[in-house]
């Protein structure tokens, strides 16, 4: 069924055809829905946006520009983490500098070559360790770490509906439903929460992280993209056809096909289960690393493991 | 009729052979992409899969698969 009399440019999954000005006014309305039905943004608050320079991170801080500029008290500050991939993230941060520039945005820009004397590139030519496991482990302690030190009160990401059934389906198969009650539109808990016990999982260490984009599918965040002058040449992390996410995006891309609709499934079962999930392992406080103070579950962070690790290899490598 | 066609993630431009008044949704079946990892494009407009083709039309294949 079509919107109107213009030519649609979308098919929603439950059979809606949209156009262009009608899509844009479903995507709008739904992340701003989204933020107010799971309470992602208060009325005063510092948000760091975790940038990359793709699509995703551009819409959300494309998104979040415009609801600053409607809310003064909701201010912006972009995040980018460069892992040192070539041929890859150097593109990607070029767009974030110049959309920043543009948009007169403050960009944080924090490298593994300065904060653990490496690269990924050259990390990986010196350790034994799947590239995403190594990647996400140092980046999300980067991002952490640095939200704590530029003062946000949240760190918005990127993370679409897409992504989030990923993780949802890569927990189950990897019976790791610990994992799971970690994942949702709004992730750990406030500072004031965690120093008086309450509230789920948590760490005071642990800058709350939302997803603004939660609900939107990847395609739609394209589309969105694409018609506002937000999406640059195609760019894939090198990395990314080795990982296991790769091959649970592909899967389930080809059930989307065969079935539309899988996807919402996926994400609607699973916020009905996650309050549950989340009560059931709460009583898995995060702890603090002894050698950082990061969050960690264990007595030293996987970022510190990792880093011994790379010094390790380092010294090996030089001897 | 041979259309021409940019695939982004390939960054190539392909020539594709089809059968006069193909649609989008066969173009993609033609060259085994599975229509939900990406958008199409005719003349820089977004076009839906049953949009008809022929063989002056402008077309790009994006794929909304990006990141890592």
């Amino acid at each position: 069924m079509n919107c109107c009399n213009q030519k649609p440019i979308i098919e929603l999954s439950a059979g809606e055809k949209l156009c262009k000005s009608h899509f844009t006014e479903y995507f709008e309305s739904k992340v701003f829905k989204t933020i107010r039905q799971f309470d992602l943004i208060e009325k005063e608050e510092h948000l760091g946006i975790a940038l990359s320079g793709g699509k995703d991170s551009l819409t959300l801080l494309h998104l979040l520009n415009k609801l600053s500029k409607q809310n003064p008290k909701i201010r912006l500050t972009a995040i980018a983490i460069n892992e040192g991939i070539h041929d890859y993230r150097d593109k990607t941060l070029i767009t974030a500098k110049e959309f920043c520039e543009k948009n007169n945005i403050p960009l944080h820009i924090y490298s593994f070559e300065d904060e653990f004397g490496m690269s990924l590139d050259d990390a990986l030519k010196i350790l034994d360790v799947k590239p995403c496991t190594i990647c996400g482990i140092f980046r999300r302690y980067l991002l952490n770490k640095k939200s704590k030190e530029l003062g946000f009160t949240k760190l918005a990401t990127g993370h679409n509906l897409d992504d989030e059934a990923q993780s949802i389906l890569m927990n189950q198969f990897k019976n790791n439903i610990q994992a799971s009650a970690r994942l949702g539109p709004k992730v750990g808990i406030k500072h004031a929460q965690a120093a008086s016990g309450t509230g789920s999982i948590g760490n005071k260490n642990f800058v709350q992280r939302i997803k603004p984009l939660y609900l939107c599918t990847e395609k739609e965040v394209t589309v969105y993209a694409y018609i506002n002058g937000l999406l640059d040449n195609f760019n894939e992390c090198p990395n990314v056809s080795k990982s296991y996410r790769a091959q649970i995006r592909d899967m389930l891309n080809n059930f989307e096909n065969d079935n539309p609709g899988t996807k919402y499934a996926i994400i609607n079962s699973f916020l009905q289960a996650l309050p549950d999930l989340k009560g059931r392992f709460k009583d898995g406080e995060i702890n603090s690393c002894s050698n950082c103070g990061e969050p960690s579950s264990k007595d030293k962070c996987n970022a510190c493991k990792f880093a011994d690790k790379l010094e390790k290899a380092k010294v090996t490598v030089k001897s | 009729m041979k259309i021409k066609v940019f695939y982004d993630r390939e960054n190539k431009n392909k020539t594709i052979e089809l059968y006069n008044d193909i649609t989008v949704k066969d173009l993609l079946k033609k060259m085994n992409i599975n229509p939900v990892t990406v958008i199409v494009s005719k003349n820089n407009d977004i076009i839906m899969e049953d949009e008809k083709l022929n063989d002056k039309d402008n077309i790009k294949i994006i794929s909304v698969i990006s990141g890592g």
